[in-house]
């Protein structure tokens, strides 16, 4: 199942100080995948995304986007790319309502100044008029009507979750980048978002990366698998193969794992 | 031609009416409007797309969803094409979902999205009469390849080519409807057993909505809501028949989470709700009372009792004193008026509360807030409600007078009976129960009841709820978890002390409001189980309960009270999914709950197994404490 490969990283390295983040690490995302990162903790899965989206550059390797080298590039130039992405702790506005923090997730498709928009009729009326349709969609898509006028605050935290996907969903991003949509969920909040994604890949073919702990749920729902272990890649499969990897065995799921 | 059937109704507002709005539906945060023409559009599309496919008179159509168009698009396109509709609670689980449509002999189903989809695939084996499953939102549906899957859409295409084929057949089939064709199979959730399907004809609904209709003069365009589920009695009689042939407008909620929200954009002059509802709304209206400023928590605190003394004296027959008519008028223009607007309840004319008793307390506090709440009073069998309060003559404890055209008369026994225009054509595929609900052609509604001198109805708890203490005090649990639930931290709850020396609660907690409180008072908690067994939420309860107790008889107060670890579920059965305590069922599963609450122990274990809605189980295992009302609570050891 070879796809066109949409987003490329090619021996890219990073480290903090005296610690080896990632150590020339290659992975070939293809267009429409869902892929899954895993590995232990401090394994580098969070670093490899925060270089891919530009929150840290890479001090060796260079990162590709549809053939395009963005491996220099600020946060929101790679969003204007069309790389959007979640943070393991919600990163949300969290006075402001639902809606505000969706319709801010489009700024960056907003093309009229200041003056414009505070006008509140001709061009800016009608801008803000298509970019809420964008986002009663993704409402729709993601059930959560009854949460439109909500404060961010005042939500539970798989709502909260749900609400942060809503919000990189605005930016109509061609990859996705997941960092840890299920962490704290509980087993029904794990299903419905393990719903959504699946559902977001299918109904718009966005290419999404996705670093997740729960076995159970990369497995289900990813393509294929990178394994990362203390900065490096140790193995990249179908969910099957990596599960039968003994490297793979050894590194992340311990002993309990291999133990008959 | 005088119209006998809902489809020949339609065809009528779309031919006198035509633009006129007909049904609404909000969807990407705004309502989305339908006229009548574009009503029948839709009915006529899906009808002849169903013919297509092989629909024949007699043939039955099953739906399961949420209020939208397409229910009641689809329920009348059964109906055109001469067969009945049916509609399914929409969170019953596979089990229920594959004996209702297998037992309906339904050839088709409706399905609203992937998750009822993949209940029905899950079922398919049991399934064998269904030709086709027609899926309306296809979210998340691309990929599945089953033949036995169609869209909405593409029947509605199929049906608009037809149609442009055979121009005549929609209205020849419609046409060929007769009074008493079966339009509609209304399963019943029953306390007991296999749900049956009471059938109701054309003649039915169309008798219940003229009748409410000449007793309350809607008005065509009058808005009501559709947000009970279809497959209640409760939800057909106003979004479907009353719609139709009333002409009233139908507002179908963006999410079953929105109502709330929906209801406050619409105004609706018509609002039927079951008691759990108003009970929902009084405990949201006291919690947001709480949070609101002095000034208002000491007008509405003052006033609402001089309100319901108000209603109370008009209700009883009792004079009004002037200066109380007084402020209850100064209460309604400036306090009462601006609460009914946040609730939508401004434009109500009718508020209809049925289904199961509400207690009194909800019932007056509606009424003094200047809600016209009245109590209507029927059965599935009797095409939902068949008596009701009229306008100038609301009394509390009764259930008004019957229907224009309907007879209620109670025998011997003290049973209420039926006949009428109202009453159903009998189960189907079930002469054994039809047979046994019928005497002398009256039919018996299980429930007892007797005239007051004033002509009004008065439903007395179902005759086999009333029940006796050990020493022989009667007493009526319906009565005192009615009065429990008035409070805003408890959503259910269940009396026990059959044969027993003294009443006992098991309560269930409102999550909400009772986490709410716990969180102004800076009580961690973890889950429902966790914050039920708080030993201040305990406190909590057991102020509310001493507080229903002071309205009781000494010998039927409640003495113990627990808490239980889960919300009694419709999922596991405990409970109809209309909400009433199958209690039976309740009192054998807790049985050593109930023991323990006779008992002097002070905690008791469970276990207890939880179904999911996908059908998986699970286990919590915990302890439950045991208050006696007035006891200070022993400390328990860890």
């Amino acid at each position: 199942m070879d796809g066109e490969v949409q987003l490329q990283i090619r021996e890219v390295s990073k480290h903090f100080g005296g610690v080896q983040a990632l150590l020339r690490v290659s992975v070939e995302v293809r267009k429409g995948e869902i892929l899954s990162v895993i590995g232990p903790n401090g394994a580098g899965k969070t670093t490899l995304i925060n270089c891919v989206n530009g929150v840290f550059h890479p001090e060796e390797g260079r990162i590709l986007l549809n053939g395009t080298d963005i491996t220099r590039l600020p946060p929101p130039k790679i969003a204007a790319l069309g790389i959007a992405r979640t943070f393991q702790n919600i990163a949300l506005f969290r006075g402001m309502t639902v809606l505000d923090n969706l319709m801010l997730g489009r700024h960056i498709h907003m093309k009229n100044g200041v003056f414009r928009s505070v006008l509140y009729w001709g061009p800016g009326r009608r801008e803000e008029v298509r970019h809420r349709q964008v986002v009663e969609d993704i409402i729709d898509f993601l059930e959560i009507e009854a949460l439109r006028k909500r404060v961010v605050a005042s939500l539970p935290y798989g709502l909260q979750k749900r609400v942060e996907l809503g919000r990189a969903l605005a930016l109509h991003p061609r990859v996705l980048l997941l960092d840890e949509p299920m962490g704290g969920m509980n087993i029904e909040e794990k299903e419905d978002m393990a719903r959504f994604i699946l559902d977001v890949n299918d109904e718009w073919g966005t290419t999404i990366v996705l670093i997740e702990h729960d076995m159970g749920v990369v497995m289900d729902i990813s393509q294929r698998v990178v394994v990362l272990d203390l900065g490096s890649k140790i193995a990249e499969g179908t969910p099957k193969e990596v599960k039968t990897n003994p490297q793979v065995v050894k590194a992340y799921l311990g002993a309990k794992a291999a133990a008959p | 031609m005088a119209e006998a059937t809902l489809p020949q109704f339609l065809l009528r507002h779309a031919r006198t009416r035509p633009n006129d709005p007909a049904i609404r539906e909000k969807e990407k945060g705004i309502w989305q409007e339908w006229t009548w023409k574009e009503y029948l559009d839709h009915v006529r599309w899906i009808t002849l797309g169903l013919v297509r496919l092989g629909f024949e008179r007699g043939d039955k159509l099953a739906l399961i969803s949420d209020n939208r168009p397409e229910v009641y698009w689809g329920l009348v396109a059964a109906q055109a094409a001469g067969g009945s509709g049916l509609a399914v609670y929409q969170d019953a689980s596979a089990k229920e979902v594959g004996y209702v449509v297998d037992h309906s002999d339904a050839k088709f189903v409706i399905a609203e999205d992937q998750e009822q989809v993949d209940k029905l695939l899950e079922l398919r084996s049991a399934l064998g009469k269904v030709q086709k499953i027609i899926f309306d939102d296809p979210k998340g549906l691309a990929h599945y390849k089953d033949p036995l899957l169609m869209s909405l859409r593409e029947l509605e295409q199929l049906g608009e080519s037809s149609a442009r084929e055979e121009p005549r057949l929609f209205d020849e089939a419609v046409a060929a409807g007769r009074a008493e064709d079966v339009a509609l199979i209304c399963y019943t959730s029953g306390t007991t057993g296999f749900p049956k399907g009471a059938m109701l004809t054309h003649a039915n609904l169309v008798a219940a909505a003229e009748a409410i209709g000449e007793v309350e003069r809607f008005r065509p365009g009058d808005q009501v809501m559709a947000y009970l589920p279809p497959a209640w009695i409760g939800d057909v009689i106003f979004s479907l028949s009353g719609a139709l042939v009333l002409g009233l407008t139908v507002n179908c909620p963006e999410s079953p989470a929105t109502v709330q929200e929906g209801v406050r954009e619409i105004g609706p002059q018509i609002l039927f709700s079951p008691p759990r509802i108003w009970e929902n709304l009084v405990s949201t209206v006291q919690v947001k009372i709480e949070d609101s400023t002095p000034l208002k928590r000491w007008l509405y605190r003052r006033l609402m009792p001089l309100g319901v003394e108000a209603v109370r004296r008009e209700m009883e027959g009792e004079p009004v004193p002037l200066p109380l008519r007084l402020a209850t008028w100064l209460a309604r223009a400036f306090v009462f008026g601006a609460l009914r607007d946040q609730l939508g309840l401004r434009r109500v004319r009718c508020a209809y509360t049925g289904g199961a008793a509400v207690g009194p307390e909800v019932y007056l506090f509606f009424r003094a807030m200047g809600v016209n709440l009245k109590q209507v009073y029927g059965l599935t069998e009797t095409t939902g409600a068949a008596c009701l309060h009229r306008n100038e003559d609301v009394r509390l404890g009764t259930v008004g007078r019957p229907y224009p055209g309907t007879e209620i008369k109670i025998d011997e026994s003290g049973e209420i009976l039926f006949r009428g225009p109202l009453v159903f054509a009998g189960y189907y595929k079930n002469p054994e129960a039809t047979a046994e609900i019928f005497r002398d052609g009256w039919l018996q509604s299980g429930d007892a009841g007797f005239y007051d001198n004033n002509d009004q109805l008065v439903v007395i708890d179902r005759a086999k709820d009333v029940t006796s203490l050990l020493d022989g005090t009667k007493f009526a649990p319906q009565y005192i978890e009615n009065k429990l639930k008035f409070s805003p931290y408890i959503k259910e709850a269940m009396a026990v002390g059959q044969d027993r020396p003294y009443v006992a609660a098991m309560i269930n907690i409102d999550m909400e409001n009772v986490g709410k409180w716990a969180e102004r008072r800076q009580i961690g908690y973890t889950t429902y189980t966790d914050l039920a067994q708080k030993p201040q939420v305990y406190d909590l309860i057991g102020r509310e309960v001493e507080r229903v107790n002071r309205d009781l008889p000494e010998s039927t107060r409640i003495r113990k009270y627990l808490l239980l670890h889960k919300e009694l579920d419709p999922d596991d059965e405990e409970v109809t999914r209309t909400r009433k305590i199958r209690r039976k069922f309740v009192a054998q599963k807790y049985a050593p709950i109930i023991e323990a609450l006779f008992s002097d122990t002070a905690l008791v274990p469970v276990t207890s197994v939880i179904t999911y809605q996908d059908g998986r189980q699970a286990t919590i295992q915990t302890e439950l404490a045991i208050r006696a009302i007035g006891e200070v609570p022993e400390p328990v050891a860890v």
